[in-house]
């Protein structure tokens, strides 16, 4: 449990840092919580030989209302997200996903920047971003760019972050007037991870059908994914219990699933449609009740 | 004692609590001697293979390394000891450095030996093996079939040794029988993980020829005789010193290669060596618990009654033994009968090689294999005969007139009250709302379930001769000048809290307060030769030793008194401080002053000396047999596997208590602990032999949020085999949950035709069992 050697280095200001990684390049990695990082250098699975540690970058963490929704710096922590009225209000299942994390010590030093960037296939915020199509926006040398939820998450700890950018905030677009979200998860009883997590966020219109729905599901395959599928099937009409269990069981349909020693494949597509099912009917509920 | 105890009984807050929660604790890693070098160990990444070449020059090249070692300087090393052997165990020897081959994953083959950890560390990369990967043995039952890949080349199977006990006539009870049960069943192979890895600081002083051993043990004695003996040094120049001790189940119940390595490595360099495990290395080096497979026969009369109880079981090793391995799974046999009349029993046991760590002791050690497989079999025969769990266990019970009660596997139980137990249990929890409150829930689709267990299981380990040695514990208690106490033991606590419960037993005896006793363990030097802690023997042997040495320090005291008051020394009460004439009470002196009466020495009582201290070996006259009732309430989640503790109510019988908030964190640690194997735990292996989840990312120990609130209760039945009438608590929860909760989940399951899922019963797995039944 002991990393090989390397260089650190504090940057005051995004733009250091960006020269910085300019000019290491492959050799250096960002370092915000440390969450992921330290503990794949501990076990020597990684050795960057370079950290650019972007703790000290002002402006880069907190959570503030914009024109539209939301906006979360990237070094905010998951228990500054967990604990946010503002989160708990206009998106629920992010303060739930952010509440589902680790265990107390990981959510007070680990950041929804670093735990985005870093694309664990089990972790919790990517079913969140996609559910709410959020948005991500990345600083690099050529300046910022906006990606959208949809095409951020590109594989197994892989992203649309090119190298030598910063992920610097998430916008979590507003709730609609009878719109509601929920996250709901197995966790593997040992790391706390996904098993299987799903967030749905739904709107309804008028008369209670539904006007449109996302669902992002977690921990099932190499990447995060929209259980489109259960979206088209729920789009339209007013949901039941019974409509919404049948079309959510195509939440794990043909997906090519994850399989390890807790949890098979055939397992974790199951739990796909279970947890699509209860996490819609929770948001359903949510958004009825307003 | 004449007068009724003041702390003896009380549930005193543990003293150890205040320095432990502020990090303010002594541990190994604590301990920084001037030019103290780091030792970190190149380890195999397989099960099994040849060694073909070892390359040290690069790590030896390396900044700040000192020396590299490899089996060739260190041959002169004896192995590792073991003990606990049976007649015909194979016993490979265990070489401190690999030679030839590897036999497990992380067996060390190189240590490095470096002027900081991270050096020490980094130089370990630097080190060049080239290794062929062999087949390597990871089933039990696969590595008995005829052509399997061996563990060891020269022996001839994977067979290490065949062990049986039996009692009565299985094969007649099977006939006698009504209806026969049969299952198959495991107890995985799961890792101790004592928070506190192992660790080891070892100071060689040339001048003084005296080595001074920080280690992380239970036995700090046992390391001391073997230790010196494997590097060739007299024991009294070996000092061992078992500081704070974070945690041992069994682990650290060992000798272990590091520690020997740094011992020798000390004596050549002359500076301190320093070696502490990380959490890999402790789940892939130090010993594993459990791990056996075993097909169960057991015969019934139609009214419940057990006639027969058959074992045949496979016994995972691992590639060496460890200093108990084979003994651990004696215990199973002579605890298979349980809390039961069963006539005729047996067990027939195969040990087995496999390439992966020893298994050894792990917080009960072979009795919570016998516990679950006795107390699932009680289930599946209840079901079978539509009998209630309840009944089925009462029948079999032998009543309280009928102890001491001799089992067919050849122990005799000297106390118990198996039906006052489970009476209390039941009327605790409530069992016919229990009952109402499952029917209840099923008709709304849920499904709860109760498990029973009723156990009961052998501590105070125990008498030398059934031990094959070093049964006893020693106790040296010493009254200072100024009238404190000092109790030296030789037990070696490691979280038992003994250091509050031995004052609290020698200040009721000395009429002192129990903050004037101080305790010391764990150092060689300092205390007499003891044996160690471990099968829950710290208080009921160790503390016994303290009353034999508290009762002969007072007799002496009183002696003294009895000079000065001119008055019979029988006659001569110890209470609150004061030593006075029982028939004369106004003829009164401070303690203080009588224990500095015995040290200033002017005047001597007939044939007494001076001083006040005394030491007492006490030997048990039998094991001590504690009992109890464990009932779970859990709900299953049909849909996901997931299962629910509702509600957990134990009643357990340890004898008497001497501070029953030491008693209740042990049953709460323990629950957790056999929650743990019952629904989570298991360390699982690839084909190669590489364990898949050696890391605490993904092998998951019970957490606080998972167990419910514990409703604690107990019965008393005291023991004449000790003092104290105290039978011990430390594995209790361990043995009595584990089959609790899995009787439980079974018990939910029942509606869907389920009687048995093998542990751990993670989700995947009961639901993969309602899936096949709903197919």
């Amino acid at each position: 449990m002991i990393p090989a050697s390397f260089d650190y280095v504090r940057p005051q200001s995004l733009e250091d840092a960006l020269a910085s990684l300019g000019e290491h390049g492959d050799d250096a990695r960002v370092l915000a919580g440390g969450h992921s990082l330290l503990p794949v250098m501990k076990a020597r699975l990684a050795d960057p030989g370079v950290l650019v540690d972007i703790a000290g970058i002002e402006g880069l963490s907190g959570i503030s209302e914009t024109e539209g929704g939301f906006q979360i710096g990237a070094m905010t922590t998951h228990a500054e997200i967990e604990s946010s009225a503002l989160v708990q209000e206009r998106c629920r299942s992010l303060a739930e996903a952010a509440g589902s994390i680790g265990d107390v010590q990981v959510r007070n030093r680990g950041t929804i920047g670093g735990s985005l960037a870093h694309a664990d296939p089990a972790a919790d915020y990517p079913a969140v971003i996609l559910a709410a199509g959020a948005e991500i926006t990345v600083a690099g040398a050529g300046g910022e760019r906006v990606i959208g939820a949809d095409d951020f998450f590109t594989g197994t700890y892989e992203t649309a972050l090119h190298a030598g950018e910063i992920l610097t905030s998430v916008r979590i677009p507003a709730p609609a007037a009878r719109g509601a979200s929920a996250y709901l998860k197995a966790a593997q009883q040992a790391s706390g991870f996904a098993v299987c997590g799903v967030a749905a966020g739904l709107a309804l219109d008028a008369d209670g059908a539904v006007e449109s729905i996302r669902v992002g599901v977690t921990g099932v395959a190499a990447t995060a994914y929209r259980a489109t599928s259960v979206e088209e099937a729920l789009t339209g009409s007013a949901p039941s219990a019974e409509s919404i269990r049948k079309a959510a069981a195509g939440a794990g349909e043909g997906v090519d699933a994850l399989d390890d020693f807790y949890a098979g494949a055939d397992f974790r597509r199951h739990l796909a449609g279970v947890y699509a099912a209860r996490a819609i009917g929770k948001a359903w509920i949510r958004a009825s009740g307003k | 004692m004449a007068q009724a105890p003041k702390f003896i009984g009380a549930p005193i807050k543990r003293r150890d609590d205040p320095r432990l929660i502020q990090g303010l604790a002594h541990y190994v890693d604590d301990f920084n001697p001037p030019g103290t070098l780091h030792m970190a160990c190149v380890r195999s990444p397989y099960g099994k293979a040849n060694i073909r070449s070892v390359d040290v020059s690069k790590a030896a090249a390396a900044e700040g390394v000192v020396a590299v070692y490899t089996h060739e300087e260190t041959k002169g090393i004896g192995p590792v000891p073991v003990g606990g052997l049976v007649p015909d165990a194979k016993v490979p020897a265990q070489p401190i450095l690999a030679d030839k081959q590897v036999l497990f994953a992380g067996e060390p083959v190189v240590a490095v030996i470096a002027e900081t950890r991270y050096g020490a560390r980094d130089a370990a990369d630097l080190v060049e093996i080239d290794y062929e990967p062999l087949d390597a043995v990871v089933d039990l039952e696969a590595a008995l079939e005829p052509g399997s890949p061996k563990v060891h080349d020269d022996y001839e199977s994977n067979q290490a040794f065949t062990w049986a006990i039996a009692g009565g006539d299985v094969e007649a009870g099977l006939k006698e029988a009504d209806v026969i049960v049969k299952e198959k069943m495991t107890n995985a192979r799961v890792a101790p993980l004592a928070l506190e890895p192992r660790g080891v600081l070892a100071h060689y002083l040339p001048g003084e020829d005296k080595m001074t051993l920080w280690t992380s043990t239970q036995v700090p004695h046992k390391v001391r005789t073997l230790v010196a003996g494997q590097i060739g040094m007299p024991e009294n120049r070996m000092r061992v010193i078992a500081p704070e001790v974070g945690g041992g189940f069994g682990s650290k119940l060992n000798i272990y290669r590091e520690e020997a390595l740094a011992a020798f490595v000390t004596r050549e360099l002359g500076l301190p060596i320093k070696w502490v495990e990380s959490r890999s290395e402790n789940f892939m080096t130090t010993i594993h618990g459990r791990g056996q497979v075993g097909e169960i026969e057991m015969g019934l009369k139609n009214d419940g009654t057990i006639t027969a109880f058959r074992y045949n079981v496979l016994a995972d090793c691992g590639a060496y033994y460890q200093l108990l391995t084979v003994a651990i799974f004696t215990l199973t046999g002579l605890m298979l009968p349980g809390p039961y009349k069963i006539a005729n029993m047996e067990m027939n046991a195969t040990g087995v090689f496999t390439n992966k760590v020893a298994t050894d002791a792990y917080r009960g050690a072979g009795r919570p294999e016998a516990t679950y497989i006795l107390e699932r079999m009680m289930d599946i025969a209840a079901v079978e005969l539509g009998m209630d769990p309840v009944e089925i266990r009462r029948k079999n019970f032998p009543d309280k007139s009928e102890f001491p009660f001799n089992t067919s596997a050849g122990l005799s139980y000297d106390s118990g009250d198996y039906h006052l137990a489970l009476d209390r249990a039941l009327e605790a929890a409530d069992y016919p709302a229990m009952r109402a409150q499952q029917e209840e829930a099923r008709k709304d689709g849920r499904y709860l379930g109760i498990g029973f267990s009723t156990y009961v299981e052998i501590c105070g380990m125990g008498p030398s001769a059934a031990l094959g040695g070093q049964g006893w514990e020693s106790a040296r208690v010493r009254v200072e000048p100024t009238g404190k106490a000092t109790v030296f033991s030789g037990a070696s606590p490691h979280g038992q809290g003994q250091q509050t419960s031995f004052a609290q037993i020698v200040a009721d005896g000395l009429g002192i307060d129990a903050n004037d006793v101080t305790v010391v363990h764990g150092d060689t030097d300092v205390v007499p030769y003891g044996v160690g802690t471990f099968g829950s023997r710290g208080t009921v042997v160790g503390g016994s030793a303290v009353v034999y040495a508290r009762d002969k320090v007072r007799a002496k005291m009183a002696k003294f008194a009895a000079m000065e008051f001119e008055a019979d020394a029988n006659d001569i009460e110890f209470e609150d401080g004061k030593v006075f004439v029982r028939s004369a009470p106004e003829k009164s002196a401070g303690f203080a002053d009588i224990a500095m009466m015995a040290y200033s020495a002017i005047a001597l009582p007939e044939d007494t000396d001076p001083g006040l201290e005394e030491t007492h070996f006490f030997e048990p006259s039998n094991f001590t047999f504690p009992f109890g009732t464990h009932i779970v309430l859990a709900e299953v989640d049909p849909e996901t596997g997931d299962v629910e503790i509702l509600r957990y109510v134990a009643v357990d019988d340890v004898g008497n208590m001497i501070n029953p908030l030491l008693v209740h964190g042990q049953i709460h640690g323990g629950i957790a602990q056999g929650t743990g194997q019952a629904l989570e735990e298991e360390m699982i292996y690839g084909e190669g032999g590489q364990p898949l989840n050696a890391s605490f990312m993904h092998y998951a120990l019970p957490k606080a949020n998972r167990l419910p609130r514990f409703e604690l209760l107990h019965t008393t039945t005291p023991t004449d085999v000790n003092p104290l009438g105290a039978k011990g608590v430390g594995e209790a929860g361990t043995i009595g949950s584990t089959p609790a909760v899995v009787n439980a989940v079974i018990d939910a399951l029942s509606p869907f035709g389920i009687t048995h899922i093998d542990m751990p019963l993670r989700p995947e797995r009961v639901w993969r069992a309602i899936a096949e039944k709903r197919a």
